[in-house]
């Protein structure tokens, strides 16, 4: 297993490489740059705040500079914020946007699962059909319409929560943007759940437990789950996807400091660096988790062997 | 068909049994009847509204729904909703089926080569689709958009390019399958080129999983264009799309909710149409997987 992880980590590092390739000189390639402000700077000036950030070398050599800081693990000064460092912005934001994400991931897999198995239990009947109508809507309502929907009703009309603002992650302020954010997952893992349980509960040795006189919840529990979540636990990763995706938009509609919504700000003020790092730290996000989906999968199925 | 006793049954291809399976399927004929209905009123629904989408009425600013002619109401201009939302899923579906078709020529073409090719190539090419795939997507494509301002084009072309990855590993995986096939060697035995036998066999052949992927794409890139257009970087005001309206209704849902519930509604009649269609075709031709 540990070869395994150790060649992931090797695959990795290759496919980071790229991420901060084509986004250097994507951001590069945009017109304007950071400085650009509506009085033009004079030309000294100009030449010396570009040589404070090294900015005035060859763009290749600029690349090298950065490639060079990140394996030192430094990304750099933010060119907007004039006395912060990029690290000290991700570790600013970061956390928000990580507390909202892992809550609504939490929520939204007890919740699916446990919806999946019931309508998998009661397959063909009213509660299954009931259940994949929720399913189906929550697929078909994205993000950017839940949200302002149920702050116009449960915050401007009713006055029941917040509307927006992160106050130190207070429960009542993260109530609307965590189940926002959880509807569309938990839409899609119960589909899933409720799937892989209906082809589980049709096989030999779910058959052979029951005939073994097993009562009914353990069988469920202890047999039939650990197989039927396969499925689920493949979807970890494009499913971190989804929730980045859909926090950019929830930050945005909550008005909450997390990195979503730093990033496009700071790629339309062409802050070089902090946008350059966030997309770093998504990628290895990403990468590490479908590392842990895969890790997880190995663990649920004995026919998978890593090597 | 046991009563036709004697006479030879009229023979039944593979697609019009699926036919016959996708009519049957109540959700996926309201979808298609559903869908019908948007396209047309997208299709002739803006030249039937007396207003323009772009025409600022001092007078109207915030009317409600029903009152002086705007039946959706307007907004904070005084631009009538129901033009400006005709025009909007006009250009939504628009960017749907455009950067729908990009997605599906690289993705085919993509998938068949590196399936029929085999080998090292196929290696290669699937590597680049992993490397790919691990990207955080969004980010480049708001990159993108940054980069290059936005402009139609361009919107197309991001979310086509962002959208091609799953469709070349469904075809280059179908492709693996087909190429072992006897009309295949058929065609090789006859002296054809791999390029004709990509282009005259197997792409025609893969038409079944490609369509059902084709149906569930479309929403999706819908859903990207509206992501890119609420945070600001999509279709560019006075022009509409779904997400364009969306976005200027939640700014103003306070005292015009009509602007955030009519355009959002109409979102979620589309994107619930090509998920109803996506599910009845995937049921229809690959009966499997019920």
């Amino acid at each position: 297993m540990f070869r395994f992880i150790g060649r992931r980590l090797l695959v990795a590092i290759p496919t980071l490489f790229a991420v901060v390739t084509l986004a250097f000189f994507m951001m590069r390639a945009a017109p304007g740059g950071p400085f650009d402000t509506d009085r033009r700077l004079s030309p000294e000036i100009e030449a010396h705040v570009l040589a404070k950030y090294g900015m005035n070398k060859p763009l290749p050599d600029q690349y090298l500079d950065y490639l060079a800081g990140v394996a030192r693990g430094d990304l750099g000064p933010s060119l907007k914020y004039k006395d912060k460092s990029v690290l000290q912005i991700l570790k600013e934001n970061y956390p928000v946007s990580l507390k909202l994400g892992a809550s609504a991931m939490l929520l939204a897999g007890l919740i699916g699962v446990s919806l999946g198995v019931l309508a998998a239990l009661r397959q063909n009947r009213a509660a299954d059909h009931g259940v994949m109508a929720v399913a189906i809507l929550g697929v078909c309502i994205p993000t950017f319409v839940t949200a302002p929907l149920l702050v116009l009703a449960l915050a401007s009309k009713l006055g029941w929560l917040p509307g927006a603002g992160w106050n130190d992650g207070a429960l009542a302020n993260m109530v609307l943007p965590v189940t926002v954010l959880a509807l569309p997952q938990i839409a899609i893992i119960s589909r899933l759940t409720r799937a892989g349980m209906v082809e589980v509960l049709h096989s030999n040795y779910v058959r052979t437990a029951r005939a073994k006189g097993l009562p009914e919840h353990r069988i469920v529990t202890r047999h039939a789950l650990r197989a039927a979540i396969l499925p689920l636990v493949s979807y970890l990763g494009p499913a971190t996807a989804g929730l980045i995706t859909g926090s950019l938009v929830v930050e945005k509609i909550f008005n909450l400091p997390g990195l979503g919504k730093f990033f496009v700000v700071s790629a339309l003020q062409r802050d070089y660096t902090v946008v350059m790092g966030m997309v770093i730290v998504y990628a290895a996000l990403i990468l590490a988790l479908n590392l842990v989906s895969d890790l997880i999968h190995a663990a649920l199925d004995p026919r998978v062997r890593l090597a | 068909m046991s009563a036709l006793g004697l006479t030879a049954p009229k023979g039944r291809s593979l697609w019009d049994d699926a036919r016959r399976r996708l009519l049957k399927n109540r959700a996926a004929v309201a979808g298609m009847a559903m869908l019908g209905l948007l396209t047309l009123a997208a299709a002739v629904g803006p030249s039937l509204v007396p207003y323009g989408y772009d025409q600022v009425n001092k007078t109207d600013v915030w009317l409600a729904p029903l009152q002086h002619g705007h039946l959706l109401g307007a907004d904070a201009l005084g631009r009538d909703l129901l033009a400006r939302l005709l025009v909007g899923l006009r250009v939504s579906l628009a960017i749907g089926l455009v950067a729908t078709v990009v997605s599906l020529a690289i993705g085919v073409a993509w998938g068949a080569v590196a399936g029929f090719a085999g080998g090292r190539l196929d290696e290669a090419m699937m590597r680049i689709v992993d490397v790919l795939y691990s990207l955080p997507f969004i980010f480049f494509v708001i990159l993108l958009m940054v980069t290059f301002g936005s402009n139609f084009i361009l919107i197309f072309v991001a979310i086509g390019a962002v959208e091609w990855l799953t469709m070349s590993r469904i075809v280059r995986g179908q492709t693996l399958t087909l190429k072992q096939k006897e009309f295949v060697e058929a065609a090789r035995a006859a002296g054809l080129g791999p390029g004709a036998i990509i282009a005259r066999h197997i792409v025609p052949n893969l038409l079944g999983p490609v369509v059902v992927y084709v149906t569930l794409t479309i929403p999706a890139v819908i859903l990207a264009e509206s992501f890119l257009s609420f945070l600001g970087l999509g279709v560019q005001p006075p022009m509409a799309s779904l997400g364009v309206l969306i976005a200027g209704g939640t700014q103003d849902m306070e005292l015009a909710p009509w602007l955030l519930v009519f355009p959002s509604a109409v979102m979620v009649a589309v994107l619930m149409s090509f998920n109803f269609i996506g599910d009845g075709l995937r049921d229809a031709i690959d009966p499997r997987d019920r």
